[in-house]
């Protein structure tokens, strides 16, 4: 108090101010939180109303009348169990092998000189910023008419179908040519390249070689930051469309699955529906219950994921220390 | 040293290409030559020939760049409206990733859970979850007519507009206030795309070494005067990558209504050199778009090393 009055009132004030500042940080940040929860708790309320509590305009949040028949439904028509278990299997399959072909890549950017290394790193920043979208219809064909350099066509007479099969996307995959795997090479590198380069020379002098440096000495130290882009690789694949819808429609994709539920509602009601011949159309209202279940079900394995490890998620983009 | 220095040189190229060798095969299968493919599908017509199990290409010279430009009437509004678009988001989120991160940098209860929250459309705004609401035949009819009649109905920011043209409109400028409106009507566009941003600038935040700051506030200096002296220059690097980053992402959507255009020439009419020609285009329009903003920006960036 002495300090304050001999201050005229400065600490007080400050006092004052810093607790004013805090409130409204606290109060703004946890309203932004609302503001990007809130079409998720849209979606749960909506997923456990039951028909009259859809076209009841007094319910608006929490239901009268809660069910879970969306929840039974969206299971049957997605196939839910074996939808889950064979995207999990592929995305991980998938993921592991993407982020091994980019460790070693991003590897071979950190720790060595070769000739034109600068050009292969601006390819590596090419593939980042050009979307799979522009080349679409090129991939589409080579794909389907897949050949290397004329070889298969030399060996079989005619080139591959590779559209629609696992192995497509795992030759995609093994040149860290997959999903955004110019950001794991990116962010990778960036890991690696901060190693002290006493470690690798004490290895040589040890007698010890490149490779066995790598995988002995280098790749433990960098398990974090695999994880972490493991984890990126392993959910960013289970939303994707775009590679899903080329490679693995036979999957039946959790991502594919999801983005067709709508119109798999709208045949189911169609079919079952009394009356109007199967042309009848389900309410809006109805529809749009339904597809919340679908994607609150889709998205819960990877919202699992992000709960227990959302440290390496949150962290590793910061880590990885992005300066141009 | 000569011969040893030189052999270890060239150990050191062979093993370096070694580790990078899955990285140069797929980028030149499956992106310099499809890229390439791509740019002669601009002059192409291209047919499936599945009997013979091959395609081929007919030159046909700037046809389809006409088709783009000229003729056809959504092309070129729908990707007018999209750079604009673009434009009314890329600046509110690098305005307010920054200000999250600052609030973010301070400590206060249940940090944590904010920063796992705000991190969370970066996992889940992505791939197919953009637009899947209305993504089937029925809704999407409709979800027009969905949005108009929301528009119709009085919001808050609607009423506030109409006080605010009422009163000032001939003052201020109508157009100021109606972006200023815009932006917050899309408040949650721009905190979901906001994740990586927030994330990159905090990084940045807890690079800056505390005794510049504590220094600073011996000689006096203001909260205020302590962001544009020290916190914005130091962290203007990062502001070069987030706006790179923001509109890399922003064209990359799935849901834009190019990227959709696109979708429906190679999906549904099978129609590769016109579907290639749009998509260069729109590539091409953005790529320069981010070589004049980057070359700008990184003129003002400021380095501290």
């Amino acid at each position: 108090m002495a300090r304050n009055r001999a201050t005229d009132g400065y600490l007080f004030k400050r006092d004052i101010g810093r607790v004013f500042v805090g409130i409204f940080t606290v109060i703004l940040l946890f309203g932004l939180c609302f503001v990007i929860l809130q079409p998720l708790l849209h979606q749960f309320s909506n997923s456990i109303m039951s028909q009259d509590d859809l076209f009841d305009r007094t319910v608006i949040a929490i239901p009268r009348y809660p069910t879970f028949a969306n929840y039974r439904l969206a299971v049957e028509l997605m196939d839910y169990w074996g939808s889950v278990l064979r995207s999990l299997g592929v995305t991980f399959g998938v993921a592991l092998l993407q982020i091994a072909a980019c460790t070693l890549v991003a590897y071979g950017f950190a720790r060595f000189d070769f000739p034109l290394k600068r050009f292969w790193f601006a390819c590596v920043i090419l593939t980042i910023i050009v979307p799979p979208h522009i080349i679409r219809s090129a991939l589409f064909l080579n794909f389907r008419f897949f050949d290397v350099f004329g070889m298969i066509n030399l060996i079989r007479g005619d080139p591959l179908n590779l559209l629609d099969t696992l192995q497509g996307y795992l030759v995609l995959s093994a040149t860290a040519m997959g999903l955004r795997n110019g950001l794991y090479i990116f962010m990778l590198r960036q890991y690696f390249r901060n190693m002290p380069k006493e470690l690798e020379e004490s290895a040589w002098v040890d007698g010890c070689g490149k490779l066995r440096t790598f995988i002995q000495i280098m790749l433990p130290d960098a398990v974090p930051i695999i994880i972490s882009c493991f984890l990126f690789a392993f959910v960013w694949q289970w939303t994707d469309g775009f590679y899903s819808g080329m490679f693995l429609r036979h999957f039946n994709m959790m991502s594919l699955q999801m983005g067709s539920l709508g119109d798999m509602f709208i045949t189911h009601y169609r079919m079952t529906a009394v009356g109007g011949e199967g042309m009848l159309n389900p309410p809006l209202a109805t529809i749009e219950a339904i597809i919340s279940t679908g994607v609150l079900m889709g998205i819960a394995p990877i919202i699992i994921i992000y709960l227990f490890a959302q440290r390496f998620f949150v962290e590793s983009v910061g880590q990885s220390g992005i300066k141009m | 040293m000569g011969k040893g220095f030189f052999n270890m040189r060239r150990k050191n190229a062979i093993s370096g290409y070694l580790f990078i060798a899955p990285f140069v095969l797929g980028f030149l299968a499956f992106m310099a030559y499809p890229l390439y493919q791509t740019f002669r599908m601009v002059f192409s017509t291209v047919s499936l020939d599945f009997a013979n199990n091959e395609f081929a290409m007919r030159w046909i010279g700037i046809e389809n760049i006409n088709r783009a430009i000229r003729i056809d009437p959504f092309f070129v509004q729908y990707m007018t409206e999209e750079l604009i678009a673009m434009a009314l988001l890329v600046i509110p989120v690098i305005i307010f990733s920054l200000f999250v991160a600052i609030l973010l940098n301070r400590k206060f209860p249940g940090r944590g859970f904010v920063r796992a929250v705000f991190f969370l459309p970066v996992i889940l705004a992505s791939g197919v979850m953009v637009g899947i609401e209305t993504n089937n035949t029925l809704l999407a009819m409709v979800s027009d007519q969905i949005q108009e009649q929301n528009a119709m109905r009085a919001n808050i920011t609607g009423v506030v507009e109409r006080l605010l043209s009422d009163q000032f409109g001939a003052g201020v400028g109508e157009e100021f206030i109606e972006y200023i409106l815009e932006m917050i009507n899309q408040i949650y566009a721009i905190a979901m795309a906001s994740g990586i941003p927030i994330v990159i600038f905090l990084a940045g935040l807890q690079t800056i070494n505390p005794s510049i700051y504590e220094a600073a506030s011996i000689e006096g200096a203001t909260g205020w005067e302590n962001f544009w002296k020290i916190t914005f220059p130091m962290i203007s690097p990062m502001i070069l990558v987030v706006v790179v980053y923001a509109i890399v992402d922003f064209m990359s959507r799935t849901d834009g209504q190019v990227m959709e255009m696109i979708d429906e020439q190679i999906n549904l009419f099978r129609d590769f050199g016109y579907g290639s020609t749009i998509a260069v285009i729109y590539f091409l329009v953005i790529a320069i778009i981010l070589a004049i903003v980057g070359l700008i920006i990184s003129r003002l960036v400021y380095y501290y090393d």
